[in-house]
């Protein structure tokens, strides 16, 4: 082996490489938030939408559940540059995680309700509470504890995923990894830091939804 | 760039003649996704099994298997890709990815594996032990038939992701299809016929797959 | 008032209620009794809308439960209703199951819902477990929570629905003490049950159902000691 490891270029660059895992985070969490908006709307439609509502939520789902993540990215990337709608990296990948988030999280989210039993709305209904006051107040509490891990999976799905933005000029932390290490020909070295920060974010995200989930369920 | 009289042309730039490429692009796909999801559950049982029924290999064993899944598999690709030339083993880019593809199959795997195993019911299992069967008969007759029922779905969603996370293994330059639909994108500027023939074919692979899965694991239900 | 005028129910080509008459005055306590499928729980459901009927009328203190106009939420304000599962809200404290409607249906503020609540939850014995969370009680405390978060509505009228089939034996006694603890609290009830023996002890009147169809109506002691048609006398027979 004669290969020498050259940790200062790495070593230097950690700030950036810091820098550019907040921007991961980010990413991940802004795709996050909107899928669960987005999630929660297709499945509601696939649930109890009507016929039109239903096909356009399943088409959604099942686009983004069979196709590869990085297609969709590139769908957002070729395919509305050929519109003229050329998107920033940073939107490219928002915009692809956020429609793959949505899709999955609206088939936990779907689960999630059609797991509660019938007879908890009928007793909520019994007390002479409304349709509306029944699904916010008993329904959906309930779907929230069911889907909290699927969706926990899915945020740290989202930050692996993010990674995917070095293939379109997004400089979050593989993007950025990616730059520096072409500068400096440290390519295993850099790789390997990076590999070390995503384990840590993960493992935070893991630990954090943990010691959350015991404040939300004390049930 | 060639065009017969015979050309068949959808939009300007993209021909018949692209076909064949894409093709041979998708072949490479299913090749390295076959060939790691085959060995890689192969794998993932076994390493299933043995989180299952040893403590020492659930904090050792589970915490490696553990690294693969909490790091992106394009930086795994790319990390392992370039440890091979320190070694001084000069490594192609097709056996790369089919390494670190299978391994983070059998991570995967590992995970669904245990599950399946600890879904079989303790009773059944303690009935085939006080027949008089040994510990590998009960594993074999009893526990994997069982088991293997209730990984089904579990496993058919790993299988598919990583046929769709193959499309990564095009960062070390292998043709698979993402990269060849990447080019042809490039050359013929018609993204959304190609980005629509390619989605189209992973669809037609994973869709069909999941729904029968779906249909199956239902009928089990009332088992 | 209770009023079953003439009442049909179907489900697709089955008929599950024919042609239902029926007056529960107030202060009553009516029990109904007969064989799974003939039609009791349905009744029970079509009183307070949950089902539709497809003939007859359900009149509840004169007002037509089934009527397009009639405002269902005012309605099962005063109907009261206990399922068989009890359907404890398991993300909410004993509590808050209580209080919650009161405070969101009937605009309660805090303070009164919970006093209200404690009130009810220590008239059926739950007073200690006020912070307690359902999953953690037995099935016979749960039951009486739902009896409790059921009484905090207030309602005039409680329908029951084999409230004590689920419960494993040792369970019942407590929730037939409840409903006994009731009648003597003056609350008109119609009680599904398969308890005949409290049927008899606790109720004016006996209703037995026999295939969608009130079979026989009569006191509560007359009606099990010495029934009048052979259908009922078949019935008891293969229960008692």
């Amino acid at each position: 082996m004669d290969y020498t490891f050259h940790w200062r270029p790495v070593i230097k660059a950690l700030p950036d490489l810091f820098n550019a895992a907040l921007i991961t985070l980010e990413a991940a969490i802004l795709s996050m938030a909107i899928g669960i908006i987005i999630g929660l709307a297709l499945a509601m439609m696939r649930l109890y939408g009507n016929k039109t509502m239903y096909i356009f939520a399943t088409v959604w789902v099942e686009l983004a559940r069979n196709t590869p993540a990085l297609l969709q990215l590139f769908f957002f990337g070729f395919g509305l540059g050929a519109f003229g709608w050329h998107l920033s990296p940073f939107m490219i990948v928002l915009c692809g995680l956020a429609f793959n988030n949505a899709g999955y999280l609206a088939e936990n989210f779907r689960g999630g309700f059609q797991a509660i039993p019938k007879a908890q709305y009928n007793a909520a209904r019994c007390l002479g509470m409304s349709a509306s006051q029944t699904y916010l107040r008993i329904i959906i509490p309930q779907v929230f504890k069911l889907v909290y891990y699927p969706m926990t999976n899915q945020m740290v799905w989202a930050v692996l995923m993010s990674s995917l933005g070095m293939l379109v000029g997004f400089r979050e932390l593989s993007g950025e990894t990616q730059f520096l290490a072409s500068n400096t020909f440290r390519l295993f070295e850099f790789f390997l830091v990076a590999a070390v920060f995503y384990y840590v974010l993960v493992k935070a995200i893991l630990v954090a939804a943990h010691l959350l989930s015991r404040r939300l369920f004390t049930y | 760039m060639s065009e017969s009289a015979s050309t068949i042309q959808f939009f300007t730039g993209f021909s018949v003649n692209d076909l064949p490429f894409l093709a041979q692009a998708a072949g490479g796909t299913l090749l390295i996704s076959i060939i790691s999801i085959s060995i890689g559950s192969i794998l993932g049982c076994l390493f299933g099994w043995a989180l299952y029924a040893s403590r020492y290999a659930r904090y050792i064993l589970g915490s490696i298997l553990d690294i693969f899944r909490s790091v992106p598999l394009i930086i795994q690709l790319l990390l392992f890709f370039n440890f091979f030339p320190i070694l001084g083993i000069p490594l192609e880019p097709f056996a790369a990815g089919c390494i670190v593809l299978t391994v983070y199959t059998s991570a995967l795997v590992a995970q669904v594996a245990r599950g399946g195993i600890e879904a079989v019911p303790e009773s059944m299992r303690r009935a085939s032990r006080s027949l008089g069967m040994s510990y590998f008969q009960d594993m074999r007759y009893v526990v994997w038939p069982i088991g293997a029922r209730a990984m089904l779905p579990a496993w058919t969603g790993v299988a598919l992701g990583v046929l769709k996370d193959s499309a990564l293994v095009s960062v070390l330059g292998y043709l698979e299809l993402l990269r060849a639909s990447q080019i042809l994108i490039t050359r013929t500027q018609e993204p959304f016929i190609i980005l629509a023939i390619v989605g189209a074919f992973y669809f037609a692979l994973s869709y069909p797959i999941g729904k029968i899965t779906a249909r199956l694991e239902q009928r089990w239900q009332y088992d | 008032m209770i009023k079953l005028q003439s009442v049909d129910k179907s489900f697709g080509d089955l008929r599950v209620l024919k042609g239902i008459d029926l007056r529960v005055e107030k202060g009553e306590v009516l029990s109904v009794i007969g064989a799974s499928g003939s039609g009791k729980s349905t009744m029970l459901y079509c009183i307070n809308a949950l089902e539709k009927i497809q003939g007859g009328k359900i009149l509840v203190d004169g007002i037509d439960v089934h009527c397009a106009d009639t405002n269902v939420n005012k309605l099962r304000r005063e109907i009261g209703m206990v399922f068989q599962q009890w359907n404890s809200f398991p993300h909410l404290s004993v509590m808050d199951n209580v209080a919650l409607a009161p405070q969101i249906v009937l605009g309660k503020s805090k303070d009164e819902a919970y006093s209200l609540a404690e009130k009810h939850l220590k008239h059926v014995g739950l007073g200690d477990k006020l912070q307690t969370y359902p999953t953690r009680m037995s099935g016979g405390q749960q039951q009486r929570l739902a009896i409790a978060r059921a009484l905090a509505m207030e309602p005039s009228y409680m329908l029951f629905d084999e409230v004590t089939s689920a419960l494993d034996p040792e369970l019942v006694g407590e929730v037939l003490d409840t409903l006994r603890l009731l009648r003597e609290d003056g609350m008109t009830m119609i009680v599904v049950t398969h308890e005949i023996n409290f049927a008899r002890d606790v109720s004016d009147r006996i209703a037995f159902f026999h295939q969608g169809v009130i079979e026989e109506l009569a006191p509560a002691k007359d009606l099990v000691n010495n029934p009048q048609r052979e259908r009922t006398q078949q019935f008891l027979s293969k229960v008692l």
